[in-house]
């Protein structure tokens, strides 16, 4: 039952960044140009999608399994650490350059487009020096 | 791109000229929607948070609840196919070169994986749960895109 719900969450999830916008790169591009003439679409997929979540959210918080008996698998580290803000900015010199993140990258990888093929694959290799970079640390 | 004047109808809001010709605010709205009803279904029903960096970083090193993970990608994965069964896939444009792409996706996937999130785990699913790492981490990776492309926009480019 969790395998399917699992998929029916990402179909719907795909699904939503294919409506919003998202899943195309100009319009994140011309989101992200506030200099330029600046498309504040995404911020309402942002306002849509909280509005949507919190409230299940805020549920999951006070509970220790789901509806289907799974653990109840929330962050819980509460640190503002380097990592986690060298990361960030990181990550949006990506996004910036591109226009893509990674749920629009899955979401578009199959719509024939050689662009996302290649930024998922240097996605993906980015990911594995992560886990190749800690593992050295752990070491 | 667009041309000063012509796509902004004049009108600023703060000094920023809003682009009224490419604002979808229905579209917007409703797409985040899904988007927070898929983050919401997935935490309620699998007890997991719907963001993708996370997601792709534990699949790829493997470990607890890999098929669960594995198949809420494949969703996003075949998304754009249940899609065309009903409707014409909307416009997917690029505009950068290979090494643009590559140079992005190395710092997307480095980045995300550093930040423990990107868009989705921190920016709806983290805000939504009121977490402070992911105001910050959201706060950080906006500004630093916002950066990125007026430096690439306006101080190089034409």
């Amino acid at each position: 039952m969790g395998k399917l719900t699992a998929m029916l969450a990402g179909l719907i999830f795909g699904c939503g960044l294919l409506l919003s916008g998202m899943a195309n790169p100009a319009k994140v591009l011309g989101f992200l140009d506030l200099a330029g003439a600046w498309d504040p679409s995404l911020l309402l997929v942002m306002v849509g999608a909280i509005a949507v979540a919190a409230a299940p959210l805020a549920w999951a918080k006070r509970r220790t399994q789901s509806l289907l008996g799974a653990p109840m698998q929330l962050p819980v580290k509460r640190e503002l650490d380097p990592r986690l803000i060298g990361g960030s900015l990181l990550f949006g010199i990506g996004w910036g350059i591109a226009g893509i993140c990674p749920g629009p990258a899955v979401a578009i990888l199959l719509s024939g487009h050689w662009q996302v093929i290649l930024f998922v694959l240097a996605m993906l290799a980015g990911m594995l020096l992560f886990s190749a970079l800690e593992r050295r640390r752990a070491l | 791109m667009s041309i000063e004047g012509a796509t902004t109808g004049g009108a600023t809001i703060g000094g920023v000229a809003i682009d009224w010709l490419h604002f979808t605010p229905w579209t917007a709205l409703a797409g985040g929607a899904l988007i927070g009803l898929a983050a919401g279904l997935f935490v309620v029903l699998n007890g997991r948070i719907a963001g993708i960096s996370g997601l792709l970083g534990s699949v790829l090193e493997g470990g607890e609840g890999r098929a669960e993970k594995a198949l809420f990608l494949l969703g996003l994965l075949l998304a754009p196919l249940l899609w065309g069964l009903f409707a014409e896939l909307p416009a997917i444009e690029f505009q950068s070169g290979w090494l643009g792409l590559v140079v992005a996706g190395l710092l997307v996937g480095l980045g995300t994986r550093y930040g423990s999130g990107c868009t989705s785990g921190h920016g709806v699913c983290g805000i939504s749960r009121l977490s402070p790492r992911s105001l910050v981490a959201t706060l950080g990776f906006m500004a630093s895109g916002f950066a990125t492309v007026f430096v690439l926009r306006h101080l190089f480019g034409g």
